[in-house]
């Protein structure tokens, strides 16, 4: 299997989708001329053309309303927010409209619209640039929120986001573009709703997606060394949720840690606290904690940005003192 | 064949519009039919058959009537909340918009919408919105899918004079007009957005001039006379039909009730609604239509008794209706059937 990047897998899934259903097209922000924000979509305007490849007005709104429309007369739009943070301007759209027709229309309605967007912080790019929203949009009934962590998932993930019958948030993040990993040229898809055992492990489970699955593998490496066997979870979709998966993991290690660049209060790192003792009480051997991002507009400064967020010395300190008895 | 009229302005119209004599008496028993059924409508309020908001379109049903005879039938509808009259205009069935109002299953939406959202796909009425403004977005995006796929549809959507100051109306004026998205924009200025009055809250209160910001073509026309409407919209719709892009029409009107069943209208005073009500749209056309010999008494009495039988029936059928069952509630939040978790002690 080809080694490539993360942009580049969500490349082959665009241009897949592009060269084999006449009902996609592509509109966002600088998508076209420009190339892309992430440049996940250069030179497919030259390649497909204006009716195809859109470039908009900064009107995030109308964008994805316009998408919701589109879909609505039955075409499969792709809709590139550029950022979560600016999906802020279009969430009436998302959860007032593309959330809901469907259901408040008695079934009459289907809005099968694919909004990508990148989120996540740590590349010193700001507080108002630094989102991890996610959970605003996994908390809405009728949208289905995708997150995902490798170059691998990025692909299989989009192609199934296609096949949706409804509005799916696609969530990339601005630090994993240029990661890389082992792609099929071949055309997979991978299902909502179930995680991957990104390692196996049997002494406590670390539970992460996008970027901070990373994170907990690099701190199962190190915890290694210290004699822990960590499983990693890489959740790949919020909504739907893999509640067997986690709890079957939960069941195994009966010890858990959610990582999330999320604020902790309110934050989707809660949701899945929450659903582990309601299925898996009587399995855990210790309070299930949160390794997340601080309660804070993020700061610019790296020493700052850094503090902020959750750090693998973190994710280790919690599960060595998680393991050895020692809660917070 | 057309009867010759005895007045020359309503013939002239009748000319304008190409609209037959049963035609344009059909426009005044659709308004007449749309005032009765908003009536019914609130005294089921009344009676406690009908909850949350109603919005009555009593006073405005000129708009409704006037542009949805002059669009054709499968073209997109997108609607606001007071939308009862636009789902009557398109031919949506009385019986099931009253069914929905009570929250019954045979309702148009099976009693998921309510009163402010009613969905006909069959019809190309594809619903009342309730966040202002918030539906522009999709016409631009049907008038897209349309013109993408290369058809003649085009999309008509309501909205109030509330709605023009909302960002939501500038992006879809600025995108309709650099994408040429055949869109017909139809702005009810009934001077009020609820309770506040256009001109405390508007810097340009003539509201067809704030599409000329957009290289919009846009127009007044009194919406109190159904046939100024109709002759409006179809020629608008044509010009939109034939590719040149987005128009706009403001359609000047006015509500005789309040902006719903709970507003006790401090805002305005008697004399004003007094005022414009002498304007009544469908006394207009009455009095137009018995002028010009098109309709007898006789025919105004038994459209009347029409009309009167029409909503009483669809109160009845609303009545007689089952509720949805509880076993319904999880139904459709996907379409795919993928279910999200019901609440075990709600």
């Amino acid at each position: 299997m080809p080694d490539i990047t993360y942009r580049e897998a969500l490349r082959q899934a665009l241009r897949y989708q592009l060269e084999h259903d006449e009902r996609v097209f592509l509109m966002g922000e600088d998508i076209g001329a420009y190339g892309g924000s992430y440049a996940v979509t250069k030179g497919f305007l030259e390649e497909f053309g204006e009716r195809r490849v859109k470039d908009t007005p900064i009107s995030e709104s109308v964008v994805v309303g316009a998408g919701i429309g589109a879909a609505m007369a039955g075409l499969k739009p792709m809709v590139e927010l550029m950022t979560i943070n600016f999906s802020l301007l279009a969430i009436d759209q998302i959860v007032n409209n593309a959330s809901k027709l469907h259901y408040m229309s008695n079934g009459q309605i289907r809005v099968p619209l694919v909004m990508r967007m990148a989120g996540g912080a740590g590349s010193q790019l700001g507080a108002q640039h630094s989102h991890s929203l996610e959970s605003w949009y996994a908390h809405v009934p009728g949208l289905k929120v995708v997150v995902p962590a490798t170059p691998y998932d990025a692909k299989g993930l989009l192609m199934t986001a296609f096949e949706e019958e409804n509005p799916v948030v696609f969530i990339e993040h601005t630090a994993l573009y240029a990661s890389k990993g082992e792609v099929p040229e071949d055309v997979y898809r991978l299902p909502f709703g179930a995680a991957e055992v990104f390692r196996a492990g049997t002494d406590v489970t670390l539970i992460g997606y996008s970027g901070s699955v990373h994170q907990a593998f690099r701190a199962a490496q190190q915890l290694e060394e210290e004699g822990i066997d960590a499983e990693v979870l890489n959740l790949r979709t919020l909504r739907p949720l893999d509640v067997e998966g986690i709890v079957a993991s939960v069941r195994k290690t009966s010890r858990a840690i959610v990582i999330e660049d999320d604020w902790k209060f309110g934050g989707f790192g809660g949701e899945i606290v929450a659903l582990i003792q309601e299925h898996a009480f009587d399995y855990l051997d210790a309070p299930v904690l949160r390794c997340s991002g601080s309660d804070v507009p993020m700061p610019y400064s790296m020493a700052l940005e850094q503090a902020a967020l959750p750090q693998e010395a973190g994710i280790v300190e919690l599960a060595l003192n998680l393991c050895e008895g020692v809660t917070p | 064949m057309m009867r010759q009229g005895k007045s020359g302005t309503l013939t002239q119209r009748h000319d304008g519009t190409g609209l037959s004599d049963e035609q344009v008496i059909g426009l005044l028993h659709k308004m007449m039919e749309i005032r009765r059924f908003e009536e019914k409508a609130a005294e089921m309020y009344a009676r406690g058959k009908i909850h949350g908001f109603l919005h009555l379109y009593i006073g405005q049903e000129g708009v409704a009537t006037g542009a949805i005879s002059a669009l054709r039938p499968d073209d997109y509808i997108v609607s606001h909340y007071r939308e009862h009259g636009h789902a009557l205009a398109r031919g949506l069935d009385p019986k099931r918009i009253m069914a929905e109002l009570f929250g019954k299953e045979t309702g148009v939406t099976g009693g998921r919408g309510g009163s402010m959202h009613l969905f006909d796909v069959s019809k190309s009425f594809m619903g009342g919105y309730a966040i202002v403004a918030g539906h522009m977005p999709l016409a631009c995006g049907l008038a897209l899918a349309e013109q993408y796929k290369g058809t003649e549809r085009i999309a008509a959507n309501f909205l109030g004079d509330g709605a023009v100051n909302e960002g939501e109306f500038h992006e879809a004026l600025n995108l309709a007009s650099v994408w040429k998205l055949p869109v017909l924009f139809v702005v009810e200025n009934n001077f009020y957005g609820m309770g506040t009055a256009v001109q405390r809250v508007s810097a340009t209160v003539e509201v067809y001039k704030r599409a000329a910001a957009y290289g919009i073509h846009s127009e007044q026309v009194d919406g109190m006379d159904v046939l100024a409407t109709h002759e409006a919209v179809a020629r608008l719709a044509q010009r939109v039909r034939s590719g040149d892009g987005p128009a706009f029409l403001e359609a000047i009107c006015y509500r005789f009730r309040g902006h719903s069943m709970a507003d006790p209208e401090f805002y305005r005073k008697k004399e004003e609604i007094e005022r414009w009500r002498a304007l009544d749209p469908i006394e207009q056309m009455k009095r137009r239509l018995l002028a010009d010999g098109l309709i007898s008494g006789d025919d105004v009495a038994r459209m009347q008794a029409e009309v009167d039988r029409t909503a009483t029936e669809a109160a009845e059928f609303a009545e007689q209706s089952a509720f949805p069952s509880r076993e319904s509630l999880m139904r459709d939040v996907y379409a795919d059937g993928a279910r999200g978790e019901e609440a075990p002690h709600a």
